[in-house]
């Protein structure tokens, strides 16, 4: 599908989608009320089949206060790709969990969580991937700040 | 419904019986080929559970990628997989390419794709002695070392590094391609043809090797795809997603070669699928070695910072493991606002967490070597 | 059943030394301890040396070259570090079994040693049940596996021991199995008049048929209890790291090694003396001339000759060959060989009860 029919298709499936500007490819920012709703349809409607979650990663807007979260979704039946993405507060970042659709989503999910901090609703097994179980703060947030970092060039 | 954080501990003590035990196997550990941890729970021999733990090798390569110009970021991919250093760069010289509107003349593409093909090649000769290793065979592992010795050889030459190439960059590539490779590239395909052959011979064919595959570790194609596994592990369960075909990037289009396909998902097919694919690698290099194009090899000097406009890309290309994506954030400024790297083996070590489970202790390891782990891949 | 040669063994020297002047009959009994003590050290080194000459060419590298000429004081140099080395004993380790456990794979391997004629003179001790006897003492190994395994208190040492103890019980069975067909044939359990029975043709292929099948039996059940690869699951480096000793260094791994080596040539003598003649010379019957080229080696040089060959066949494997997995070889041994070996040693005995020998005497 096209990118502008891949934009229509979601926002058939769900009318407040907008199309995410200055993406290279198909991209929509979804309301993160019913998330989980939308991407159990976008997996399975037979004209989208978007059954792999290439990744699932976020993206720290601290000017915006708020942490989009970004889904890159591939179908291997009709090879094309659509990238979803929905905004949390940076403060409460509470999301759905993928990890009933596409299984991938569980780990995918605990880096966000590791990094970010966003917390999962319903996934089984939250907790640090990368990072040690006791560590303190979340280190791709852009206000993260370490004793051992140095100041980025500018 | 709210969001509980959970300890390791806590995952561990699910449901364990007094028969059950728990063992670590790693982080030092001969085949989790790095420093891979794997919790297992065992009854007797049979594996009920396994859980990875993983961050040993984390640096934090995200997080330095966002200090860093595109062109240092480059470095740094090398270290991810570092067995597919010249695709991961290439990845990285993609996305920044199409984010800045770089144009690449069709020398440079085909330079790109050729060392990428021979890189693949080496990466699955590595694998392969690493695998009869870890069916308990050693010589097979002397033998990928020795050929693939020729290939780090010839790049050596060109590139001037063994391992960690940083040679593929945004605008180009670093170095013209060296005189004699061609030459070289003609004398090892001549080499290695009947290599292959007896690869086959040594491990392929041994009954003991095809009795410790067949029918083990068997990932039905649906739960390939959920589970986000690309590259061979994905092909070998019967799902032809190859970017090389899918999207062709570099020469991929103009090149003839064909995506081998596994029809069951176990750890044979896996195993075939590589085979097979150093057959591709070499159809496709003999094609391209002929005639290379003239042309300038870099259009960017490597000190320029470019700067990329403000948007969202990701690129990704077919590495040895599968596919490896960059998702570069850009907010108008030469370093990136975000940048993530999609890896391969991320996605692709989850399998063993539900194939794993009802086989004994020697096939978890007979399916962690079919996944091809590169560990520092997974821990970024 | 005459055969022209003289036998002798050193305890019989000792037992008629003995009244006459005791001086004499210690010498011999010291000359058999430091005699089997060195014998065995510098076997050990010269089969690690052989092992690891072997194995480079097979992988296409030289092997050690540096320390002497083709380096053939590398063992003598490694053997010489493990003798220095710390001997560790992990901290929650059931410390007076682990410090044991080492010397009951050697024990087993030495009092194999005892009873193997090498040539016409040299043989410590000439047993009427030689056969039954190195059977029982080789099954004795197995307790030093299972007692380091269990010792060290680590769990991949465990699995490595219990693989152990499955694997050596189960094959022993196939192993006697053959040895009984050789038993048959040449109606003795003595190893020596064995050895004499094959002086017109060895058994492997004068025992029409069930001698082959006996020989690879043998060789193949043998190869799992020494652990050979593909038989090499105690060990398992790539699973089980190292399996039952994983936790032991220094000399008293040094003594695991070691006795794995000399099982290697334990397993090959038997071999060799059971289906390949022993020392007794390649003969044809009947062909005198060429008999006489063929006596012009010394027994004991035919002996050695003849192991060499089955321990190089056994390196062989072991490069090769990928292992197996631990049902895999539990199903090998009581589906395939042991059914094998019994429809083996039932034609064997309907052979020997009808004559059906080549070269009968």
């Amino acid at each position: 599908m096209e990118t502008h029919e891949l934009i229509s298709a979601v926002q058939a499936l769900e009318p407040a989608a907008v199309p995410r500007e200055k993406v290279d490819r198909a991209a929509v920012v979804a309301p993160v009320e019913r998330f989980l709703e939308l991407m159990a349809r976008l997996r399975d409607e037979p004209d989208l089949r978007f059954d792999m979650l290439c990744t699932h990663t976020a993206i720290d807007w601290i000017a915006e206060a708020r942490l989009e979260l970004v889904y890159c979704l591939y179908s291997t039946v009709h090879r094309h790709y659509l990238v979803v993405s929905a905004s949390v507060p940076r403060e409460a970042a509470v999301m759905p969990s993928m990890q009933a659709l596409w299984p991938i989503a569980e780990w995918q999910e605990r880096e966000v969580y590791d990094l970010f901090g966003v917390r999962y609703t319903g996934h089984p097994d939250l907790r640090r991937i990368l990072l040690d179980d006791d560590w303190q703060g979340f280190p791709l947030r852009k206000d993260y700040r370490d004793d051992f970092m140095l100041e980025g060039p500018k | 419904m709210s969001a509980i954080v959970t300890t390791l501990e806590q995952r561990i003590g699910r449901g364990a019986t007094t028969q059950e035990f728990f063992v670590n196997m790693g982080p030092q550990h001969p085949s989790t080929h790095g420093v891979l941890r794997l919790v297992l729970k065992l009854e007797g021999e049979t594996v009920k559970d396994v859980i990875p733990v993983l961050g040993y090798v984390h640096r934090g390569v995200e997080k330095m990628g966002e200090h860093l110009s595109y062109r240092q970021f480059v470095h740094l991919t090398d270290r991810l997989d570092y067995l597919s250093a010249l695709a991961n760069n290439w990845a990285v010289a993609k996305a920044v390419e199409k984010a800045a509107g770089i144009e690449t003349n069709e020398r440079i593409e085909t330079i790109r794709t050729l060392v990428a093909e021979l890189q693949r090649i080496a990466s699955h000769q590595l694998w392969w002695g690493v695998f009869g290793m870890d069916l308990g065979a050693f010589t097979p592992f002397l033998y990928g070392f020795r050929d693939r010795e020729r290939i780090t050889d010839i790049l050596e030459e060109t590139i001037g590094a063994r391992l960690t190439m940083n040679y593929i960059q945004p605008g180009g590539v670093m170095f013209d391609l060296h005189p004699d490779f061609q030459r070289k590239v003609k004398e090892f395909i001549a080499y290695f043809r009947p290599k292959l052959e007896e690869y086959e011979t040594l491990l392929s064919r041994n009954i003991i090797a095809q009795e410790r595959m067949r029918g083990v570790g068997v990932l039905e194609a649906a739960q390939a795809v959920a589970l986000g596994a690309t590259g061979p592990v994905l092909r070998a369960s019967g799902v032809a997603h190859d970017l090389r075909k899918s999207e062709p990037y570099g020469v991929y289009g103009k090149v003839e070669f064909d995506v081998p396909v596994g029809a069951r998902g176990d750890c044979w097919d896996r195993y075939w699928v590589r085979i097979e694919e150093i057959r591709q690698s070499l159809r496709i290099i003999e094609q391209l070695i002929e005639n290379i194009p003239e042309g300038k090899h870099l259009l960017v000097k490597p000190a320029v910072r470019t700067k990329v406009p403000e948007g969202i890309t990701y690129s990704q290309v077919e590495t040895a493991r599968g596919v490896f994506g960059v998702l570069l954030v850009s907010d108008g400024k030469d370093v990136p606002y975000r940048i993530h790297v999609r890896t391969p083996n991320f996605n692709n070590l989850w399998a063993i967490t539900r194939i794993a489970p009802g086989w004994r202790v020697a096939d978890l390891v007979t399916m962690i070597s079919s996944l091809d782990i590169v560990v520092p891949d997974i821990d970024r | 059943m005459g055969s022209g040669w003289e036998t002798t063994t050193l305890a019989e020297r000792a037992a008629e030394a003995m009244p006459g002047s005791l001086l004499a009959g210690a010498g011999y009994v010291l000359l058999a301890v430091v005699g089997a003590s060195l014998f065995v050290a510098v076997l050990g080194m010269a089969l690690i040396y052989a092992e690891r000459k072997v194995a480079a060419h097979f992988q296409c590298r030289l092997g050690p070259m540096r320390v002497g000429p083709h380096g053939i004081f590398q063992t003598v140099a490694d053997t010489i570090k493990l003798l220095f080395k710390e001997d560790i004993v992990p901290a929650q380790s059931d410390r007076v079994l682990h410090l044991a456990a080492p010397f009951f794979s050697m024990m087993a391997t030495l009092l194999a040693l005892v009873a193997l004629p090498m040539s016409p003179i040299v043989q410590v001790a000439d047993m009427n049940i030689g056969v039954l006897y190195i059977t029982a003492v080789t099954g004795f190994g197995v307790l030093g596996v299972l007692l380091a395994g269990w010792s060290s208190n680590n769990k991949w040492s465990l699995l490595g021991a219990m693989r152990a103890g499955a694997q050596i019980i189960s094959y022993e069975v196939s192993a006697t199995m053959s040895l009984l067909v050789v038993v048959l044939f040449s109606g003795s359990m003595q190893l020596s008049r064995i050895v004499e029975s094959q002086a017109d043709g060895w058994w492997i292929w004068r025992a029409p048929v069930v001698g082959v099948v006996a020989f690879v039996i043998f060789l193949i059940a043998s190869l799992a209890e020494i652990s050979r690869t593909p038989f090499d699951l105690p060990e398992g480096e790539s699973e089980l790291t190292a399996g039952f000793h994983t936790e032991y260094s220094g000399l008293r791994f040094a003594m695991f090694f070691l006795a794995e080596f000399v099982n290697m040539f334990v397993v090959s003598a038997m071999a060799t003396t059971l289906f390949l003649g022993g020392w007794m010379p390649f003969h044809i019957g009947g062909v005198e001339s060429f008999n006489a080229v063929m006596d012009l080696l010394p027994p004991g040089a035919w002996f050695a000759l003849k192991s060499a060959a089955v321990v190089f066949l056994i390196m062989w494997f072991r490069w090769t060959f990928p292992r197996l997995r631990v049902d895999q070889l539990m199903k090998l041994e009581w589906k395939v060989l042991l059914p094998i070996g019994f429809v083996n040693l039932f034609a064997a005995a309907t052979a020997v009860v009808f004559g059906w020998y080549f070269f009968p005497f």
